[in-house]
């Protein structure tokens, strides 16, 4: 069993965990072009290395980052978002 | 040739054949060069030299020819597939199939066993009900059944209504074949040699050398040495993100492991290919007898082939609630191989925004069968320059107009 270090509930089986994709930086959605909304939607980096992704514990519904390498399926560290987003990120339409 | 064969028998020695020439040294250039020695590259390089008269042609492979996912796929052939693009596409691939032994005087053992794709709830009767309109549109075999022609087709199978999730129909496409995986690489391997192309294993692409603004494609640079080419083709399945980021590309790709296993040889006793999208599961039995398994792909983004149990768990518990005679059965290998996931499931094929580099890529778990058009379309767009209509809605660009081609619902546990 591959276990997952989760930051709210600590180390779980990694079957309780749903991969959210790499983290990456939204472009203002009322401002963006339609090319490069689709190339932040569709595109991925996809590196052979350590990569920072979303991952969401399912029970919990608790989301949180998580840097894995992805030649040697380690995880090396997990952390709440608030690591990376310290502000709350509003998406009222403008 | 029963004189030769008698021959053969009287003989005092039995040299043994070669296959493919011994590997060359590289040369400074090439027409075209072609990344990845799969299948799709192989069988890109036939064409090239078979239909268009380009023999100048290197495959460079970092492994051994046919080590990548062409070696480690379930070999499924079917085109049961849900969108017009997508039938039309690999229908033209079932009729390059079926005569591929001939033309490649190589014997694949491709059989033709039959395809169902089971339904468990009442949304998967209507899709399965879709796809066959789809199918028998475009003149593919394909048609819905009920359990009883279903238990007519798998005796085996346990039908009863009394399990978790039982079988309601499914989409039956009798054309559904298995073939020999590593005979399909080594036959084409062999005939584009005979016709002048070059092999070149052990060779690892370690650059894409362009003009010094990026926009143009000007060789490669390898564990062995730089080689010019105007002309690039990457076939690499999942390694197409690492290759297309050499030139600065991205691509709409996350490369997941798929895993799967056979059982130790029984007698035959399964004809059919059986494929279930509820229970994750889909199973054939090889001409040597051994159940071939495997489900979906694994939950995350993985360059690594390693085997896990959490498959083979997952795998078993829905496989004994097909088969529950297979209990006692042991499972004698389990593997995996890295498949280039799209987000619609289709392929990217054709040119590229870097004037000379083309594509084949975002295969996923779903490329074997598309081996021998794949030469074929790749061919014509390399000689040509232009994307083969086949391939035109397969274009990279589509992610950027919004405008995928949705092959989840037949491609994601049947592949
Ligand atoms: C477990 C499993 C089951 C599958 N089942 C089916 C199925 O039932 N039906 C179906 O249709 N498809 C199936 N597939 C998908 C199918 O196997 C692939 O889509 C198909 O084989 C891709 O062929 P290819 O020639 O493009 O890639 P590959 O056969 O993977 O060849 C790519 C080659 O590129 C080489 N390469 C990579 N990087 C470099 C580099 N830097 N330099 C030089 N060479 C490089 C690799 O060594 C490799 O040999 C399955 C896949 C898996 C993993």
């Amino acid at each position: 069993m591959k276990l997952m270090p989760c930051p709210l509930n600590g180390l779980r089986n990694i079957q309780e965990f749903v991969c959210g994709g790499e983290v990456a930086v939204m472009p203002d959605p009322a401002t963006v072009s339609d090319e490069d909304w689709a190339e932040h939607v569709f595109l991925q980096d996809n590196p052979a290395g350590v990569v920072r992704e979303w991952w969401c514990h399912a029970a919990t519904s608790f989301w949180f980052i998580a840097e894995r390498d992805t030649r040697t399926d380690e995880i090396l560290r997990t952390y709440p978002a608030a690591e990376l987003f310290p502000e709350r990120r509003d998406f009222a339409r403008p | 040739m029963p004189f030769g064969l008698l021959k053969y028998g009287f003989a005092r020695s039995y040299p043994a054949k070669r296959l493919f020439p011994v590997r060359p040294p590289l040369k400074e250039g090439y027409d075209v060069v072609i990344i990845g020695g799969g299948g799709h590259g192989l069988a890109a390089a036939y064409h090239l030299a078979h239909d268009h008269g380009i023999t100048d042609v290197a495959v460079l492979d970092k492994g051994y020819l046919g080590g990548g996912n062409t070696a480690r796929n379930t070999t499924i052939v079917r085109a049961n597939y849900l969108t017009p693009e997508g039938v039309s596409f690999y229908a033209e691939s079932m009729k390059l199939w079926r005569d591929l032994s001939v033309r490649l005087g190589f014997n694949i053992l491709y059989a033709q066993r039959g395809h169902l794709t089971l339904a468990h709830t009442d949304a998967s009767v209507r899709t399965m009900r879709w796809r066959a309109e789809v199918n028998k549109h475009l003149d593919v075999d394909s048609e819905l059944i009920w359990p009883e022609e279903i238990g007519r087709l798998v005796p085996s199978m346990d039908l009863s209504r009394t399990v978790r999730y039982p079988v309601l129909a499914a989409l039956y496409h009798p054309p559904g074949a298995i073939a020999r995986h590593d005979a399909v690489a080594w036959g084409y391997a062999a005939r584009a040699a005979d016709k002048g192309v070059e092999l070149h294993p052990e060779t690892e692409v370690t650059a894409l050398l362009t003009t010094p603004d990026g926009s143009r494609v000007t060789g490669v640079e390898t564990s062995r040495g730089p080689v010019r080419a105007n002309r690039v083709l990457q076939a690499v399945a999942g390694s197409s993100s690492l290759i297309a980021g050499m030139a600065g590309l991205r691509l709409p790709i996350r490369s997941i492991p798929l895993q799967a296993c056979v059982s130790q040889p029984l007698k035959p006793f399964l004809d059919p290919i059986i494929v279930s999208g509820s229970l994750h599961t889909y199973v054939s039995q090889s001409a040597r007898g051994e159940l071939v398994m495997g489900g979906a792909t694994d939950p995350y983004p993985l360059y690594g082939t390693r085997s896990t149990l959490d498959f083979k768990e997952g795998l078993m518990g829905h496989m004994l609630e097909l088969f529950p005679g297979l209990s006692e059965v042991r499972i004698l290998r389990q593997w995996a191989g890295i498949a280039d996931m799209t987000p619609d499931f289709s392929p990217i094929m054709g040119p590229t925004p870097v004037e000379g580099l083309y594509i084949d890529a975002g295969w996923g778990t779903w490329g074997f069968k598309a081996t021998p058009i794949c030469g074929v379309t790749m061919a014509h767009t390399l000689a040509t320059g232009e994307a083969h209509p086949l391939i035109r809605s397969f274009a990279l660009q589509r992610f950027r107009a919004f405008d995928q081609v949705g092959e989840k619902g037949a491609a994601s546990v049947g592949h």
